[in-house]
């Protein structure tokens, strides 16, 4: 039995401690907004918040968390209270398909966790493992500007002026 | 109670305009079109689907329910369609629900393809709506003893202004809207709206920005099994797969077998995936009859064409030319790419199946299911779920024949079966490579007097009409035939998509060369043919507006006798700023504008480009783009879609193309088929929508493809000097992270 910090919570799953915490998130947990993209750590689609950072969690095994916090879309926010980076994403619409959306909400909040005043080329840079086929880049970096500035900082160059 | 005279119904009757003529229904050539046309005087689908109730339903506490035959793909049409039937049902918008392309419930309209979504069903879901408003009048007019036109519709009640209401659902309970639906009934007046036109929010964003389920991939029901199919590593190849060794792998439950098709099922996702891999170790052959395509464009001149000329017009023919032009144009295979692999579920149950599927047609779907397992299509049912955006055919209905087979071997037991990301890679139709031949004549005032075209492409759609189309069904003993290519016919075209000109020239031909013969598996790409055809046409149209001394955005307009093309290339112009551009080392700015299939979408692009020298980076500064959509039923929905067409198509012409190394494909996942990411994002999108209320509505999500990638190879050659005639045209600069 892997006892994990999940979105505040103590979850337990009975895996093999090799399995990625993508498949016991959404198998065990119950939590889809990490998604399944490649299973190879180039596409983003799974990424999570382990303490403060990003990552794929498609490639991290389970065994290897202990009591490190993991904190997924689902920990964010509702649909009746979405968090500020959800709220940000909402009132640009920054969505098509939205498969990739969960894990640029997810790395947007590892980089403001880190800085609410990024530059420009820090923002691009920090989404940059993160794919999204759609081309809906441009609205998640007006997201990604607003969010900065709803937590009290912002993009220090922004290439776009911030609604 | 107050309400002004002309909101009354007997004013509207009078003063709406009438429902717009019936779209013509070529179903896009994109696969099946739905059923037949049976009342030709209604609009949109309705023609087909005529009685009331197969579009929307009343329920007794006043929610309304709309029926589309249409899928959401991420572009938005069901916020979209319930926009066109709140306003003209007169209904609060968030008390419709939507109910999109199931078998089982809701109208045939064929494949989601081709842009064609608001036009077909957004134009049937509007005229039904307004319809069924009527009928509710009627209904408290007969029980009032009062004429119909003196009463009024407001937020789900019919009233009569002296007090009296009916709400739609008491109504409702004694109307029956199994009627047919009637052609003159009026919509909306144009400032009666309240949400057509305006841009509300997604209803769909909450949930997949919260990590609601919202996908296929996200459907877990009891008792699920997960399966994973086993195949060779691309399209033409066949695995070799020693299944007694696999079903002892751990995690391996069963092996379903079917001849050549096989698939390892189990209740958990992980041990599946090892399992997968370590069966993909036993190696591969190649599939007898495969080749190569040989090296490209070359190789698609040598290949067995068929040839028609689909524009010949010689209305000057003794015009003098003083120049003469030609050049080549190509793009290599590009993939669709989806994000998220593949996926489907099924479930086989009391000798019925079903299947829930992102496939583009449910409909065909169904069809080529039902032959493939040799039941009758009454016992299968497909339920669109969504997936990860598609942007045409890929793996999703492979996915779904696969899942299936599964299932009806499991009775009782639902199976979900997701693809790989090799998968994905290896076995998806590719967008085909094509190639065109421009030949352009000037006169001495440089005005172009002849044009010719010539296009070469393999078909643009293999969409599954039968068993055969299906990856499985090819696999199973005996093996189902593949429907043969065929060409999809003007007006919308497949390779030959936007291949004849919009532009007002006095000679013209335009020539389709048709490949029958497919070395790759190819299908449905966003735009089809329309992307290098637009390349070509709008990369020619600078060459000839360079050879003539002419600004580009001057000699496009002094060829065009449509205004609205006209509006567009000037509103794009203005809000780049063209005329007051300033060219700058390594720099440039280049124009593009197409409609798409010359009766979708208008529209024009400008971009500001630089390649950093020794680097050989882009930077696009910064895209402006102006679209006329006809009636825009929601202005950030036509922006999303076009600034997500302009980068996509940023994406495949500046750095994409899908290799083969002459038995298999060589790209199985991100890190050999780099596509664009955010350091290569433009600097900045601008999209102005030009708003034609009253007009049809125009399909939009493709019509960016063609004109971004014209518009870049425009701007290069401003930059530096030299063409760049074949895509891609640069590589990426993140290459594999
Ligand atoms: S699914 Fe984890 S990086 Fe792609
Ligand atoms: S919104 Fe579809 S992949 Fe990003």
């Amino acid at each position: 039995m892997i006892e994990l910090n999940v979105n505040g919570g103590v979850a337990r799953a009975d895996v093999d401690p090799a399995t990625p915490l993508l498949y016991v998130l959404r198998d065990d947990l119950g939590l889809h907004a990490a998604k399944f993209g490649c299973g190879l750590g180039q596409c983003g689609a799974c990424t999570v918040l382990v303490d403060d950072r990003p990552v794929f969690a498609c490639l991290l095994p389970v065994g290897a968390i202990g009591e490190r916090a993991v904190t997924t879309v689902e920990g964010l926010g509702t649909t009746v209270e979405p968090g500020d980076v959800q709220r940000a994403f909402l009132q640009e619409q920054a969505g098509q398909c939205g498969y990739c959306i969960p894990g640029m909400i997810a790395r947007a909040e590892a980089l403001l966790r880190r800085t609410t005043t990024p530059t420009e080329e820090e923002m691009r840079a920090a989404m940059a493992p993160s794919l999204c086929r759609c081309g809906t880049h441009m609205r998640i970096l007006r997201a990604v500007r607003r969010a900065a500035v709803a937590r009290g900082g912002g993009i220090v160059d922004p290439a776009e002026p911030v609604a | 109670m107050t309400q002004s005279r002309r909101e009354m119904l007997g004013g509207l009757l009078v003063a709406f305009t009438l429902a717009p003529a019936v779209h013509a229904q070529t179903g896009g050539g994109e696969g099946s079109g739905g059923p037949p046309t049976v009342a030709p005087d209604l609009a949109g689908t309705l023609a087909k689907f005529p009685d009331l109730d197969a579009w929307i339903r009343i329920a007794p506490d006043g929610r309304v329910t709309v029926f589309t035959g249409k899928a959401e793909l991420g572009t938005g049409i069901k916020t979209a369609i319930a926009q066109l039937a709140a306003d003209e049902l007169d209904v609060a918008f968030d008390r419709i629900d939507l109910i999109t392309a199931d078998t089982g419930l809701t109208p045939n309209e064929g494949v989601t393809a081709g842009s064609q979504t608001l036009e077909q069903s957004g134009t049937a879901v509007a005229n039904a709506a307004a319809n069924v408003r009527l009928l509710l009048a009627e209904a408290a007019a007969a029980r009032w003893g009062v004429a119909a036109t003196a009463l009024f519709t407001r937020d789900g009640a019919v009233l009569d202004g002296k007090g009296r209401s009916a709400s739609y659902a008491d109504l409702a309970g004694t109307t029956s809207l199994a009627v047919r639906a009637r052609a003159d009934v009026p919509r909306k007046r144009r400032d009666a709206r309240r949400v057509i036109g305006r841009p509300v929010p997604r209803v769909d964003l909450p949930a997949k920005l919260t990590g609601l389920p919202a996908y296929v991939h996200d459907m877990r029901l009891p008792g699920m099994m997960h399966a994973r199919v086993l195949r060779g590593p691309s399209s033409g190849t066949k695995g070799r797969f020693d299944l007694s060794a696999i079903a002892r792998l751990p995690g391996v439950e069963r092996i379903v077998r079917r001849g050549g098709f096989a698939a390892i099922v189990g209740p958990r996702e992980w041990p599946l995936e090892r399992a997968l891999h370590a069966a993909g170790r036993s190696g591969w052959t190649a599939e007898s009859g495969a080749n190569a395509p040989g090296a490209l464009p070359d190789a698609l001149l040598r290949m067995r064409r068929e040839t028609q000329t689909i524009q010949e017009r010689y209305d000057e023919p003794n015009v003098r030319s003083l120049r003469r032009l030609s050049a080549r144009y190509d793009r290599p295979y590009l993939m669709h790419g989806a994000i998220g692999p593949s996926c489907a579920l099924a479930l086989f149950e009391d000798g019925r199946l079903t299947v829930w599927t992102h496939s583009q047609g449910v409909e065909p779907l169904r069809a080529s299911i039902a032959e493939l397992l040799a039941m009758s299509a009454e016992r299968v049912r497909c339920v669109h779920r969504e997936g990860a955006g598609c942007y045409g055919h890929n793996g999703a209905d492979d996915v779904a024949g696969d899942a299936a087979l599964v299932a009806v071997a499991m009775p009782g037991v639902p199976v979900r079966l997701q693809w790989s990301r090799e998968q994905e890679h290896g076995w998806e139709p590719l967008g085909p490579a094509m190639m065109a031949q421009l030949d352009g004549n000037l006169d001495a005032s440089g005005r172009i007097v002849s044009w010719g075209h010539q296009v070469w492409s393999n078909t643009h759609s293999t969409r599954p009409t039968a068993a055969g189309d299906l990856l499985a069904g090819r696999e199973i003993i005996p093996p189902f035939p593949a429907t043969p290519p065929k060409p999809i016919p003007q007006p919308n075209g497949g390779g030959d998509r936007n291949a004849i000109p919009l532009y007002a020239f006095p000679n013209s031909r335009v020539v389709s060369h048709f490949l029958p013969d497919m070395p790759i598996r190819v299908s449905a790409l966003r735009g089809l043919g329309a992307h290098l055809n637009i390349f070509a046409l709008e990369s020619f149209m600078d060459e000839l507006a360079a050879a003539a001394g002419r600004d580009p955005v001057a000699f496009r307009l002094a060829h065009l006798d449509d205004s609205r093309a006209a509006a567009v290339i000037r509103r794009a112009a203005t809000r780049f700023d063209w005329q007051g551009y300033r060219a700058m080392p390594h720099r440039g700015r280049g124009f593009a504008f197409a409609r798409y299939k010359n009766h979708g979408a208008y529209l024009a692009v400008a971009l500001d480009v630089e390649r950093v020298p020794d680097e050989g980076r882009l930077i696009v500064h910064r895209a402006v783009a102006a679209v006329d959509s006809g009636e825009a039923v929601n202005p950030d929905g036509i922006r999303n879609q076009v600034e997500g067409g302009i980068v996509q198509s940023l994406s495949w012409s500046a750095y994409e193309s899908a290799g083969h190394d002459g038995t298999r494909r060589s790209d199985y996942d991100w890190s050999t088929y780099p596509i664009l990411r955010f350091g290569d994002a433009p600097r900045s999108v601008v999209v102005d929508v030009v708003d034609r209320p009253g007009m049809p509505f125009l399909g939009t999500g493709e019509c960016a493809q063609g004109p971004t990638a014209a518009a870049l190879a425009n701007a290069l050659w401003a930059a530096e000097g030299r063409r760049s005639r074949s895509l891609p045209v640069a590589r990426s600069s993140a290459g594999f992270l």
